[in-house]
């Protein structure tokens, strides 16, 4: 399980401040959705817990260590765009990421690994929901597909944090919204903590444990430039979500039941446990 | 309906397309029948009939003085320069062109200076190496290198620099060292690009060969173009040039092809 701390953190582009003095702490297995108006520093933010930049200022801790300076397998990513590799077919780019870290010379596996690492790709593959698709290049994948395999190779390297950078922007709503489902029981089922930057404020809400709006406090022409983003309005969302478990109005979820529709056990007595 | 939009019928297309070639034919038979019969020993236009005696003389019957079957001696001569100079410029243009487009060090090291270096007129530089490296075969295939390496080495290191920088810091996230980014990530991706490069560059890469071949050579398709002009053979000049473009117009389908072929994804939408 792994959290995430921000420690005062600025980032600053020459003498352009984007993010101004933000602290932030992430529990364990949040889904933590980050929105803003464009121009904010979200995806700033998120390029930060990558390791794709360095903050100007402040610590980044994962787990109480200081996040490396670079990116690396510990915290997986999916982009809007260019996340899968054109040269590489479904398969290829799911089995990308363990071959790469088992094999530091050629990138390869051969023979039994390969085969056993196939096994698990295709199973990843079919989680997805992209089983039949395994020969397929991703300029054959339609936007969701592209998106599924994104989540998929990101996901075989087991990381402890994923990052989503607007991931399922360009989707249409239909897509969008079982793409979405996906998105929660993969994170109900795995033990990972999610980041997400989106500007659809209902896709925040559907999928977040908690929403963080970055905001500037000073938009004026002459000041923007020296005041950054900070963290304006930070909502847990109710009822509250937990990995792996339901909601409130969740008829199956035993631990908030109140009600007697469902599997309700009656305390001391056996006899009018049913099932109504 | 607007020109741009004009649907053509498979045949028109067919038409339109051999049209050109017919044309100059024509036009170079009409002339040369015209010159031809003002003055019957007139060199400048020959007949297809003397062109095919001179194609007879060099490609199928061996030359009196060696035995040899010039055309082909002559062919195999210049292709083989022009496969070292090219294999040359295409290694050097994948080892460094990827280095300049991966590694910050190599960018900053040789990125301004290979742009420098592809001004350098290679022409120019032709009388240096037939004096520094003598008359044989190694300043011929350097003028080959010297002209195309630069300019390959810059298209495929801008290549690797267009990768979305989102690829390279995904891969990262896939526990990719700089090495496997470079081998299983970038490479692949430039390869396509890297036969594309050399389709283009086989046009200049003909240009130095033939002017290397021209001015110190033995054997050699320009070499044989640049002796008979002595004799204004151009019943051997016409065939030699057709011979030469057809010999660069098979490899640019070919190269082509093996990348179709090699990499299917290249020709997909998104691709390289």
């Amino acid at each position: 399980m792994t959290a995430l701390s921000l420690l005062n953190v600025w980032k600053e582009y020459d003498d352009q401040i984007v993010l101004e003095n933000v602290s932030l702490e992430i529990a364990p297995r949040s889904f933590v959705a980050l929105v803003g108006a464009s121009g904010c520093g979200k995806t700033t933010l998120l390029r930060l817990l990558l390791g794709q930049e360095v903050p100007t200022r402040g610590n980044i801790l994962l787990d109480g260590t200081p996040l490396p300076k670079e990116p690396g397998p510990d915290r997986g990513v999916v982009y809007q765009r260019y996340s899968v590799f054109p040269h590489l077919t479904v398969l290829g780019n799911v089995m990308l990421g363990p071959e790469m870290a088992g094999a530091r010379i050629w990138g390869r596996f051969f023979g039994t690994r390969q085969r056993a690492l196939q096994d698990s790709a295709r199973q990843m593959i079919a989680d997805v929901g992209l089983a039949g698709s395994e020969g397929k290049y991703p300029a054959q994948l339609s936007g969701g597909m592209q998106q599924r395999l994104a989540l998929a190779q990101a996901l075989m390297m087991q990381p402890r944090v994923l990052l989503l950078d607007e991931p399922f922007g360009a989707l249409d709503p239909g897509i969008r919204s079982d793409i979405h489902l996906l998105m929660q029981r993969l994170w109900n089922s795995l033990p990972m903590t999610v980041v997400m930057v989106t500007h659809d404020l209902r896709e925040a809400f559907t999928l977040g444990t908690r929403v963080i709006a970055l905001e500037r406090h000073r938009t004026r022409p002459e000041e923007i430039d020296r005041y950054g983003a900070r963290i304006g309005k930070d909502i847990t969302v109710w009822p509250p979500r937990v990995a792996g478990g339901g909601t409130l109005y969740d008829p199956q979820n035993k631990a908030y039941g109140d009600d007697p529709v469902g599997d309700v056990e009656t305390a001391g007595r056996p006899d009018q446990h049913k099932r109504l | 309906m607007r020109l741009i939009n004009q649907r053509l019928s498979r045949p028109a297309i067919l038409a339109l397309k051999l049209a050109p070639f017919a044309l100059v034919i024509i036009a170079y038979l009409v002339g040369s029948a015209v010159r031809l019969a003002d003055n019957p020993a007139d060199k400048l236009l020959p007949a297809f009939a003397s062109m095919a005696d001179a194609i007879d003389l060099m490609a199928f019957t061996a030359d009196r003085r060696t035995g040899d079957y010039l055309l082909w001696t002559d062919t195999w001569a210049s292709l083989k320069r022009l496969g070292a100079g090219l294999g040359i410029s295409t290694a050097l243009a994948l080892c460094i062109g990827v280095a300049i487009g991966i590694f910050p060090v190599a960018r900053a090291l040789l990125g301004p200076f290979i742009g420098f270096v592809s001004m350098v007129p290679p022409l120019a530089l032709l009388p240096v190496l037939f004096i520094m490296l003598g008359l044989g075969e190694t300043s011929k295939i350097a003028l080959i290198v010297i002209g195309v390496a630069p300019i390959m080495i810059r298209d495929l290191s801008q290549r690797v620099l267009d990768l979305p920088r989102e690829q390279i810091v995904k891969a990262e996230t896939l526990s990719a060292s700089s090495w496997l980014i470079a081998w299983r990530v970038v490479l692949p991706q430039v390869l396509p690009r890297l036969l594309i490069s050399l389709r283009l560059q086989l046009g200049p890469a003909f240009l130095f060969l033939i002017a290397a071949e021209a001015i110190s050579s033995d054997s050699g398709l320009g070499y044989r173009i640049f002796l008979v002009r002595r004799y204004l053979s151009m019943d051997i000049i016409f065939p030699y040039v057709a011979w030469i473009t057809f010999l660069a117009a098979t490899a640019d389908f070919g190269l082509d092809r093996l990348r179709r072929w090699l990499f299917p994804w290249s020709q997909m939408e998104g691709g390289t």
